[in-house]
């Protein structure tokens, strides 16, 4: 590293304009990350925050349309139940519903029909403000739902059907799918809504028979045989992150900003290649006489190879720090926005070892310089 | 291996000896339009001697330089180098022959941009893997001696030919090596800075006791030289 450094030195401006370009880059891929982990919050944090492993959906249905689509009944609950492996199997439905408020405004519910009793209910614990379920018209809701200025005691009514819930709790944190709000119902007052029956009217009634999905957890060390549980109770079963899919929008979403940050890695990592590229070619003559000196390939790539890591950390850790701070303006505002360290870590991690990558490419050069090109004249 | 005596295992007999060239030959080119560079070439150049090569163009006279540098093999005889047959070494080793026991002075220098006066010696000496003390030698303390020390900050575009040159010199000569190869180091100088750099040629050359060789076109400084070989077609003539 004795050239190196004070190359860096000397070629500050140069080397500072590449930095400047892979920190902009940093910058950028921070933004994406936030946004990103921010609409899968959005997408699916009800869905992760339950303690299921697996859904059961009905035979046949679409992994991405699942969720809208699937009807499963008792007796496919009652196969699942009687499986190895399986510590908890309970009903569980799933509807987007618009509602209003007291006032008049819009309240967009995903709601999730849940047995009071069952394992998907949410916990004690899980509670922020007022009580669990229990009452049938009784509610609890994502705690993004106070920021529509609703609380507990207040009343919303489900558009077109009229069914009046009221919110007996708020959970804590948020619990959002298809950025709706959740709303945890009782399964029947989930299947008289799902049915679409009014109030007052007669539901058919298989409706108390159904749900969405059948909810799997698996007994601690054991191993879900889903092709046995699958053919017994004819359902198609989805590990819990794959149902992720099965929210509106998810898979196209993450698919766009997965693409784009492949994008940006990829731009990034030939930028730096092209660079050291460039500057490699620059430094023929001098990297044969330092060659002519008795200086072995392997010092000359060692050289090269720390100072492109010392320009690439360096302009990642400034880059993402600067993102860091925007993201930081961002997370007070509407956007689905959220910072998490493990996927920036790695967002630094593919930044510096891809420019490395980059880097690498270039360096080869280093090996095919002649030292008899440092003697005689030629410059 | 310490201070500038060239000992090196097993090979007592040529101890005395900076560089020994022995019937080498040389030929470059592919096929059937291959160039005798080196023709049957023997050469003795003792330490502390200043061994000026002139000719033609084409003579081979950086042939010799490359060969003797151990930057390439002949095709034909042996090399030795404080003693060291070149021959039997692969690229690396003489990679570190040349590191530890080999210095180069460039036409016009051929200093690193990026690295002040003291650096490029400084830098020569990270290279060989020696430090200040050992084998190698004082960079300032040579700087001076070559009439440097008050430019010991400044880098290459900030410095004259001459300078520069003077530079090259100290930077080869501070890993004490056994064998310095010099070529064209007044191609670029005006006659006073041509005398006054062979003039320093020769006293570093006496002063460390090393082999120099140096490679020209300028008749008027081999008055400076103990020795003057001439080559033509290859072959020495003289
Ligand atoms: N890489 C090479 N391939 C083929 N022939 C070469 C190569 N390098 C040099 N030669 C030939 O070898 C001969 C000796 O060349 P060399 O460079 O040693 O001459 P020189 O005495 O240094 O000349 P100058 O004074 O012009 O520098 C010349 O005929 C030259 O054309
Ligand atoms: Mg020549």
């Amino acid at each position: 590293m004795f050239l190196a450094w004070r190359e860096l030195w000397f070629a500050r401006s140069r080397f500072g304009l590449m930095g400047a370009v892979v920190g902009l880059v940093a910058v950028l891929v921070v933004m994406l990350s936030g946004l990103s982990s921010g609409l899968v919050n959005d997408g699916v944090s009800g869905l992760k925050k339950l303690p299921v492993t697996a859904f059961a959906f009905d035979d046949g249905t679409a992994v991405d349309s699942a969720f809208s689509r699937s009807t499963v009944d008792r007796d496919q609950l009652a196969a699942w139940s009687a499986q190895d492996g399986v510590a908890e199997a309970a009903l569980f439905g799933n509807q987007l519903v618009n509602a209003e408020g007291a006032n008049g405004e819009a309240v967009d519910l995903a709601l999730f029909g849940v047995e009071p009793d069952s394992f998907l209910a949410p916990a004690p614990d899980a509670v922020a403000d007022g009580e669990g379920l229990g009452d049938a018209t009784g509610i609890v809701v994502s705690d993004t739902v106070t920021e529509l200025g609703l609380g507990v005691g207040d009343t919303v009514t489900i558009e077109r059907l009229g069914t009046e819930l009221t919110i007996v709790g708020v959970l804590d944190g948020q619990h959002t799918f298809g950025h709706v709000d959740v709303a945890y119902v009782p399964l029947e007052t989930w299947q008289e809504i799902h049915s679409g029956a009014l109030p007052g009217t007669e539901v058919r009634p298989e409706a108390y028979d159904e749900a969405t999905a059948v909810a799997l957890s698996v007994a601690d060390g054991a191993e879900l045989d889903t092709a046995a549980g699958d053919s017994d109770a004819a359902t198609m079963t989805v590990p819990l992150d794959e149902s992720f899919d099965g929210s509106p929008g998810y898979a196209a979403e993450t698919l766009t900003l997965n693409l784009i940050q492949l994008f940006l890695y990829a731009i990034s990592a030939l930028v730096v290649g092209a660079f050291f590229t460039v500057w490699t070619i620059q430094r023929k003559h001098e990297i044969a006489v330092a060659r002519a000196m008795g200086a072995s390939t392997g010092y000359l790539v060692r050289d090269a190879l720390g100072q492109a890591a010392v320009v690439l950390v360096v302009s990642t850790v400034v880059g993402m720090a600067v993102g860091v701070g925007f993201g930081a303006l961002m997370t007070s505002t509407p956007m689905p926005f959220a910072l998490e360290a493990g996927p920036l870590a790695v967002a630094a991690a593919l930044l510096v070892g891809l420019g490395l990558l980059g880097a690498a490419a270039s360096v080869g050069r280093i090996a095919h310089v002649d030292p008899l090109t440092a003697l005689g004249g030629q410059r | 291996m310490t201070g500038t005596t060239q000992q090196a295992p097993g090979t007592t007999p040529t101890t005395t000896v900076g560089l020994e060239l022995d019937d080498v030959t040389l030929t470059l080119g592919d096929g059937d339009s291959t160039v005798t560079a080196l023709d049957h070439v023997s050469l003795t150049v003792p330490p502390g001697q200043l061994l000026a090569v002139v000719g033609p163009s084409g003579a081979g006279k950086s042939s010799l330089l490359a060969v003797a540098g151990a930057l390439g093999l002949p095709t034909a005889g042996v090399v030795r180098v404080a003693g060291v047959d070149v021959s039997a070494l692969n690229a690396a080793r003489r990679a570190d022959l040349r590191r530890r026991r080999i210095g180069f002075v460039f036409q016009s220098g051929n200093l690193l941009p990026a690295l002040t006066a003291v650096d490029q010696l400084r830098f020569a000496l990270h290279v060989a893997g020696e430090r200040v003390g050992r084998d190698g030698r004082d960079p300032r303390t040579l700087l001076g001696q070559v009439g440097m020390a008050h430019k010991a900050d400044r880098r290459p575009h900030e410095l004259s030919g001459g300078e520069r040159q003077r530079v090259g010199i100290a930077r080869a000569l501070v890993t004490a090596p056994a064998l310095l190869l010099v070529d064209e180091p007044t191609a670029a100088l005006d006659r006073a800075r041509s005398h006054e750099v062979v003039q320093l040629l020769a006293t570093e050359t006496h002063e460390y006791g090393v082999a120099t060789v140096m490679v020209t076109h300028d008749h008027d400084v081999l008055e400076h030289c103990d020795r003057v070989v001439e080559m033509e077609d290859g072959r020495l003539t003289a």
